[in-house]
């Protein structure tokens, strides 16, 4: 590991719950109106996960008003005040991009159930 | 005329500002330097601190430079050098002082930052003057990345002094002017300044106050 991956390391936030592409997730975003703040849920399926350290990013993709709506959020950003996993997804593939040619019923994730684990 | 130092490009990386931004930014790992000589204008003929930055072992010197060191009564340094100054900000440094981001720039937003760059070789000119390729189709024939015409004919005869060629890029002294400093981290002797910086990673670079702010200092 070089010194600049151990500084960018203490800025990693590790407060986030795990999940992985397919699983729906709420995203509480911190948004900024001159000085108040308040936050705002982007609720989605995961399509996207981008794992590279302080780079890391994950893309949300919903249905708002009949117009699909994709947001890129950074992981480790501090506006990201929290992260709800709503359902976990089975899927097979690590990029949902076909999602994106899909609507209605073609576009329904499974429930992933996952017997051996308690909370999944 | 004010304090600079040298320091090591640890990387780039990316932080988040305080509004929650993401700002690239390169990490340096700039001083702690030392005073290791004071030139006076009485007896040098100008005013400057000679510093030194990173340790060396005192068997890998010459006889003069250990000697030098003794003088100064401090460690050897790997890397030597000058800042010129005068008057007060001359006066209140003394030999075997360690100067850190915190004296050197503690008010300071930009910086400039003196590297040599990463060495490309021999170039040719479109990576070397961005020039424009030649069309790839329309009958062209092993002529896809040359220069095309160099000058006119019988007048004048002879090419241009300085016409734009192919040959060696890189590895030379640059200096990125303004680069605003997003962080400073003092005990840890790093700063963080957003945008890049010449020269490759572990490379030796020179940070200076920036001499063109641009309506901020």
């Amino acid at each position: 590991m070089t010194q600049i991956d151990a500084l960018t390391r203490e800025a990693l936030r590790t407060d986030h719950p795990e999940f992985r592409s397919g699983d729906t997730v709420g995203v509480h975003v911190r948004i900024r109106e001159g000085e108040k703040e308040r936050i705002q849920v982007f609720q989605g399926a995961v399509i996207q996960q981008h794992r590279n350290g302080i780079h890391s990013t994950f893309t949300v993709r919903k249905i708002s008003s009949g117009v699909g709506v994709e947001r890129v959020f950074p992981l480790h950003s501090p506006m990201i005040a929290k992260i709800e996993v709503k359902s976990r997804g089975r899927v097979r593939r690590a990029k949902l991009f076909y999602l994106r040619e899909r609507t209605g019923k073609k576009a329904r994730i499974r429930d992933r159930r996952d017997y051996n684990k308690q909370d999944a | 005329m004010s304090l600079e130092l040298m320091g090591r490009k640890l990387g780039m990386t990316q932080i988040f500002n305080e509004a929650g931004d993401r700002v690239p930014v390169t990490v340096i790992g700039a001083g702690p330097c030392t005073v290791v000589q004071k030139k006076t204008p009485e007896s040098d003929g100008y005013g400057a601190v000679q510093l030194g930055f990173e340790e060396r072992k005192l068997k890998h010197l010459s006889k003069p430079l250990q000697g030098h060191y003794e003088k100064a009564e401090t460690s050897p340094k790997r890397v030597l050098f000058e800042v010129r100054l005068e008057g007060e900000e001359l006066d209140q440094l003394e030999v075997g002082q360690e100067i850190g981001l915190a004296e050197a720039f503690a008010e300071i937003r930009r910086v400039d930052v003196t590297g040599r760059s990463k060495g490309r070789g021999f170039t040719g000119v479109i990576k070397r003057h961005g020039f424009s390729t030649s069309s790839k189709s329309h009958g062209t024939h092993e002529f896809f990345r040359h220069a095309g015409a160099l000058s006119a004919g019988t007048y004048p005869g002879r090419i241009v002094k300085g016409k734009k060629m192919a040959g060696h890029m890189g590895d030379e002294q640059v200096t990125t002017l303004g680069l605003r400093v997003e962080k400073i981290d003092a005990e840890r002797h790093l700063i963080y300044l957003r945008g890049a910086v010449p020269g490759h990673s572990n490379g030796l670079v020179r940070i200076r106050p920036a001499v063109r702010a641009r309506g901020e200092s």
